[in-house]
């Protein structure tokens, strides 16, 4: 080949290689167009109300209804469920999550480790409707027969059930990352720490964990917003009510399960339902990204040793 | 009591969360197995179409469906994964174009999926026209799989040593030849182990293709693409994880059952997949020592 051939091929090559990357750039915007579009048609739409006042209903409202017929659109209720749904799941994930990841990265053999890393990893693999199936079959008969002996009844849709399924089900993702960033600690702090006849124990929750914090607080925050956006457990198990309550044993509605739930059904384009789950979408976009960018940044002020 | 038997305490606390974890995984396989022993033992359960009678009812065309549907997804993130990976960790540099897409693969990777469905019912079915079809669910599974690969792609070559690259370049390789030639062939079993974890991830994505309007009833099959392959493109279809969505949230027992054959058939293939992934990773670590 000559040379002249190979090096507009290799012009070429170059100019695939950036216009693939360029790709998840289109992603991204073709993301906020689809979201940002369709919210801003939200709020001026007539069923709504019209712009200023659509937007003020949006916040004050405390009904979410609209594909009634009488439309209600305060995104409260929604916004309850979620983070009632998310809090019960962080609320597992948290404690059992920072005792597995300081027990494999302190505690435990090497041959422990490599045996509990693959299953731990399996089970980041099973698919979320099977999560959804377990949380509404299994999980849920079981928390009624356990709170019937207290006295309380639960709906066979409920919060707490897929809550709690939700919280093993980031468990693999939240202790991985933690893990990793016990990792980061450099050995001479726990040199140093056990030199100064501190116990092992001491040394994994006064020095490595203090050290890690940064690295630890942004998995955590990671896997907010996993569960915020999880979808098929909640959509399956808690429920398609809109729920302004607290209570975890009643039926509550997610943003990602209202989404679900409407686009289940036929929407004709630009309808103010099919409008309706781009506003509801948006928020849920806005939000995890909030929690994303809030890792990104906690992370950044890691420190360094 | 003391530190030792504190430090006992805390080893019994972890290895009982790390099995209360590994119980629950294996519960739910038992759940499913138990709950659909009848229909997974049934041959006719996976050649028959979906009906509304559970007894007759199967996952013909979900299977089917999800083999078109992982085919395109498969096609597009690799198409747009590897390269761009390639990009990213031989060509960018500290350029700023490549920090700013980075940072943008970094966020991709923590969009809810949800979030995907709906870029594919705005964008790609009602302004790109694609409909709801095989075609607009592949292309949605291989974005939602695209950062999954770009960072396995980039882990990969960084595994590989200047000194190739120097080789190369030493004598008189262009860009394209270090990467078909050296590059590729170094870190493809890597790569590999990337994308079939992206698979095992996307296999079982369901909420995605819900807001395009997968149907749930489909008593027929796309055509085969050897033989009206735009047919096939075009094609409505349905997917194992969605049939399954579809019979769960049914109040009838009996489509239950259905659901937990179905889910136990999904599980199966993601642990296999899974463990393909890890073999594979084995090998290369051993492959290829620099």
């Amino acid at each position: 080949m000559r040379v002249e051939t190979k090096k507009k091929l290799d012009t070429l090559f170059k100019l695939f290689l950036i216009v693939t990357s360029l790709s998840s750039i289109a992603v991204t915007l073709g993301i906020v167009i689809a979201l940002v579009e369709d919210t801003v048609r939200f709020f001026v739409h007539p069923e709504g109300g019209g712009f200023p006042t659509s937007l003020i209903r949006f916040f004050t409202e405390t009904e979410w209804t609209p594909t009634f017929e009488i439309k209600k659109i305060g995104i409260w209720p929604l916004l309850a469920g979620t983070f009632l749904i998310a809090f019960i799941a962080m609320a597992v994930s948290v404690p059992l999550g920072l005792l597995i990841a300081v027990y494999l990265s302190e505690f435990a053999s090497h041959r422990v480790r490599e045996a509990v890393k693959p299953w731990l990893e399996f089970l980041e693999a099973v698919p979320t409707v099977v999560y959804g199936y377990f949380a509404l079959l299994a999980v849920t008969p079981l928390l009624q027969c356990v709170l019937d002996k207290f006295g309380l009844t639960m709906e066979g849709m409920n919060a707490l059930s897929p809550g709690l399924v939700l919280g093993i089900m980031i468990l693999p993702f939240t202790a991985s990352l933690v893990e990793d960033s016990l990792k980061g600690v450099p050995q001479y702090l726990r040199e140093a720490s056990y030199s100064l006849g501190a116990s092992k124990l001491r040394t994994a929750f006064g020095v490595v964990v203090p050290a890690a914090k940064s690295g630890i607080i942004a998995a955590y925050l990671l896997g907010m917003s996993r569960a915020i956006g999880e979808t098929m457990v909640v959509a399956v198990a808690a429920g398609m009510y809109p729920n302004l309550t607290l209570n975890p044993l009643e039926p509550v509605q997610t943003i990602t399960g209202y989404i679900v739930q409407v686009a289940l059904g036929d929407l004709p384009f630009l309808s103010f339902e099919y409008l309706s789950i781009f506003a509801a979408g948006f928020m849920l976009f806005v939000i995890t990204l909030i929690f994303n960018l809030l890792a990104v940044y906690i992370k950044s002020k890691i420190e360094r040793y | 009591m003391n530190y030792k038997s504190w430090e006992k305490a805390f080893n019994i606390a972890g290895i009982l969360a790390v099995l209360f974890v590994l119980t629950f995984l294996f519960a739910i396989a038992l759940k499913l197995f138990i709950d659909g022993l009848h229909r997974i033992y049934d041959p006719d359960f996976y050649l028959s179409y979906p009906s509304r009678f559970p007894n007759k009812a199967g996952i013909l065309s979900a299977w089917v469906g999800t083999l078109y549907v992982m085919a395109g997804a498969i096609f597009w993130s690799i198409f747009l994964g590897i390269p761009a990976g390639i990009y990213l960790e031989e060509f960018g540099g500290k350029g700023k174009i490549a920090r700013i897409i980075e940072a943008n693969i970094t966020n991709l990777s923590a969009v809810p999926s949800i979030v995907y469905g709906l870029l594919a019912l705005g964008i790609f079915v009602y302004r790109f026209n694609f409909g709801e079809s095989v075609l607009t669910a592949g292309l949605t599974l291989g974005l939602l799989m695209l950062p999954v690969i770009v960072v396995t792609t980039r882990e990969s070559l960084r595994r590989i040593p200047r000194s190739i690259r120097e080789g190369a370049y030493a004598l008189g390789a262009t860009n394209y030849e270090l990467v078909f030639h050296h590059l590729l062939p170094y870190s493809i079993g890597g790569i590999l182990t990337g994308v079939i974890i992206a698979i095992s991830r996307a296999i079982g994505e369901t909420a995605p293709l819900l807001t395009i309007g997968a149907l749930t009833f489909i008593a027929f099959l796309p055509p085969p693409p050897w033989e009206d392959f735009l047919g096939m493109l075009k094609s409505p279809f349905t997917v194992l994880p969605i049939q399954i969505f579809n019979w769960v949230s049914r109040p009838q027992e009996a489509f239950h059952k259905n659901a937990a054959a179905g889910g136990f058939v999904l599980l199966v293939l993601c642990l296999l997949l899974n463990s393909l992934s890890y073999y594979l990773r084995y090998k290369v670590r051993k492959k290829y020592q620099w």
